[in-house]
């Protein structure tokens, strides 16, 4: 009964849900338009003798959700850790909302910028409500706006029966929400667009499950002018749910635009080496691809 | 919460009764009211009860300095114990465990040994820096960046107190008789010998550790969901690291050189606080500092008790208390060791 009370309220949350915290932030960004929110100018990283980005330009505006796509080593995820700043840059330079990222106070930066983690484990048994607390941390706020907030968020992913169970107890769908939770208690006081990156946030997840976050994604996009950056490798989800597709290839962008313009038969077939059937479905109008 | 509203008053309560009782037991019997007494008196330096003057004598000069003592060292071994085990991200973390109690005895033996006229407060200090060179290295051979393995750890802590070991053996070798006596009574750890200066240290000690431990609390929290996801909620990991280590060495340190090596009571009593109140370090670090504290205060009075009028080491008696636990704990985790 309480599960089913949770999916329905999960349901909604594309449309009645993810309001108050937000809305500071949303009404600001809505003023902002269409504004880049990151700019990738000529980035490149390497490791060692291997290039892992080559001379990437990338400008990335809120209110979409941004898909990086590409096989095993096109430097996705090198490309999302170098815009929170976890892999040094060899040349080049990004901004976050107009601001060079080293020049960034790294708990100012905290507030518009949140990573939602592959897989989050925790030693220690916390409670659900104790993980979500966490994303308090870089913010200036009374203890009693603390509490109401983590309440929001928790309900915001319809985990609010589970607020008292031990997190390590929680199933991997249920664990992923809590962190989802406690990152979107994280961007709770952005004052420009927040910034949501998340790395293959569906890997560990059933088919629902995987939905119900990408939706959610969606929705924070969409409703509250979020710009979220995902990197994921189903490419059908990657054409339901993001806006627009930047598909990498060893290290460089190969194609970089909506769904259907992005991602072609030519380009699967030249960056995946997999001849793909693809039709478009004539009620979304969005690529098939099998 | 329900349970936070008991708890509190309760150990706090155990406190005051264990260090009532610590005051009062001992070859000269003194009532717990005497004691009490006279604890009043030492505190206000004033005659405001009736005591004994050789009852007052013992109290202020042998008992008080005791219990204090043990309270001070107590309550920073436990926290110490929980800051590494949140640092290490790793339940099984433990100054005795890991090596870093023996390598602060390594450094306290060296100042003892070989600069015998340097006085306390170089051994303290010589205590405390092995004691944060030994972490260092625990650390580094241990960490990363997904936490700590527990079999490099043990390894690592097993490497290290070997190192110590042997180097303490060699120490004692080239000891004479006096500073054979205090390397022996370093080793197995005991808190009879307790003087003034190192109390008033130990609870300087406390006191700072204390008070930037629970400062820490929540970034210490932050830490455990990992190093990449703290510093993305803003922290500044490497600094929280080495503050926490010097901290924990401070500790570590100070504790060895006043008392010598007392096991478990930084792994115990973690994992006893956090069966009560979960892992929450706003909660975990004051409760553990107040029932270390109380336990070791136990324990020594076990110590002086057991073998009356003679007397155990404090750290033979944690150890018999403590190590079966330790086995239990093994136990309970072995599929995630193997």
């Amino acid at each position: 009964m309480l599960r089913n009370l949770e999916l329905q309220s999960m349901q909604k949350i594309n449309t009645t849900s993810v309001q108050a915290s937000i809305s500071q932030a949303s009404s600001t960004a809505q003023q902002s338009g269409q504004d880049t929110v990151i700019s990738i100018e000529n980035v490149s990283v390497h490791i060692g003798n291997k290039t892992v980005l080559n001379a990437i330009n990338l400008d990335i505006k809120p209110g979409q959700v941004t898909a990086l796509l590409g096989p095993n080593g096109a430097g996705k995820s090198t490309l999302l850790k170098s815009l929170c700043q976890e892999v040094s840059l060899s040349s080049g330079m990004i901004s976050v909302l107009g601001k060079p990222l080293a020049q960034w106070d790294r708990s100012q930066l905290a507030k518009s910028l949140a990573v939602l983690p592959q897989h989050a484990s925790l030693t220690f048994p916390f409670k659900v409500h104790e993980v979500v607390q966490m994303g308090l941390y870089p913010l200036t706020i009374s203890q009693h706006q603390g509490h109401e907030l983590v309440d929001e968020q928790l309900k915001k992913v319809a985990l609010s029966a589970l607020k008292h169970r031990s997190y390590p107890t929680l199933s991997g769908g249920e664990k992923q929400r809590v962190q989802l939770a406690r990152v979107l208690t994280q961007l709770a006081q952005a004052q420009r667009s927040p910034i949501l990156l998340l790395d293959e946030p569906t890997s560990a997840l059933d088919l629902a499950q995987q939905h119900r976050v990408l939706e959610l994604a969606q929705s924070l996009a969409h409703d509250h002018n979020y710009c979220v950056v995902v990197v994921l490798h189903d490419l059908n989800q990657a054409c339901r749910y993001a806006d627009r597709l930047v598909v990498l290839e060893q290290g460089e962008v190969v194609s970089d635009g909506e769904p259907h313009r992005a991602l072609t038969a030519d380009i699967i077939e030249k960056v995946w080496h997999y001849t793909p059937t693809l039709v478009i479905d004539p009620k979304s109008k969005l690529p098939l691809i099998f | 919460m329900q349970h936070q509203r008991w708890l509190w008053p309760c150990l706090i309560t155990a406190l005051v009764m264990t260090s009532l009782l610590s005051v009062s037991i001992g070859p000269l019997h003194i009532s717990p009211t005497t004691s009490f007494n006279a604890m009043l008196n030492w505190a206000s330096g004033q005659e405001l009860a009736s005591v004994a003057p050789h009852e007052q004598l013992v109290i202020n000069n042998v008992r008080l300095p005791r219990t204090l003592l043990a309270l001070a060292v107590g309550a920073m071994l436990a926290q110490c114990g929980a800051v590494m085990q949140g640092l290490f991200r790793n339940p099984l973390a433990d100054p005795g465990i890991i090596g870093v109690s023996s390598g602060a005895a390594l450094g306290a033996a060296v100042c003892i040994v070989l600069f015998p006229n340097g006085g306390e407060y170089l051994v303290a200090f010589s205590a405390f820096v092995a004691g944060l060179v030994t972490t260092l290295i625990v650390y580094r051979l241990a960490a990363s960046p997904s936490g700590t393995s527990v079999v490099l750890l043990l390894l690592s802590g097993v490497a290290v107190a070997a190192l110590a070991g042997a180097g303490i053996g060699v120490l004692t070798y080239m000891a004479d008789d006096m500073a054979l006596r205090d390397l022996t009574l370093w080793q197995m750890g005991s808190i009879a010998g307790a003087q003034w200066h190192y109390v008033v240290l130990s609870l300087l000690a406390l006191a700072v550790i204390s008070w930037q431990f629970n400062h820490s609390a929540k970034a210490l929290n932050a830490l455990l969901l990992g190093e990449s996801e703290a510093r993305h909620l803003g922290l500044d990991v490497d600094k929280l690291k080495l503050k926490l280590i010097v901290l924990c060495a401070i500790g570590v340190g100070i504790a060895v050189a006043a008392t010598g090596i007392i096991g478990f009571i930084g792994l115990v009593v973690p994992h006893l606080v956090r069966m009560i109140v979960g892992p929450d370090h706003r909660l975990l670090l004051p409760l553990s500092a107040i029932l270390g504290a109380a336990i070791l205060m136990v324990a020594d009075i076990g110590a002086r008790s057991i073998v009356a009028p003679s007397e155990l080491p404090v750290g033979l008696v944690t150890a018999l208390l403590g190590a079966p636990f330790f086995i239990i704990l093994l136990l309970k985790q072995r599929n995630k060791l193997v």
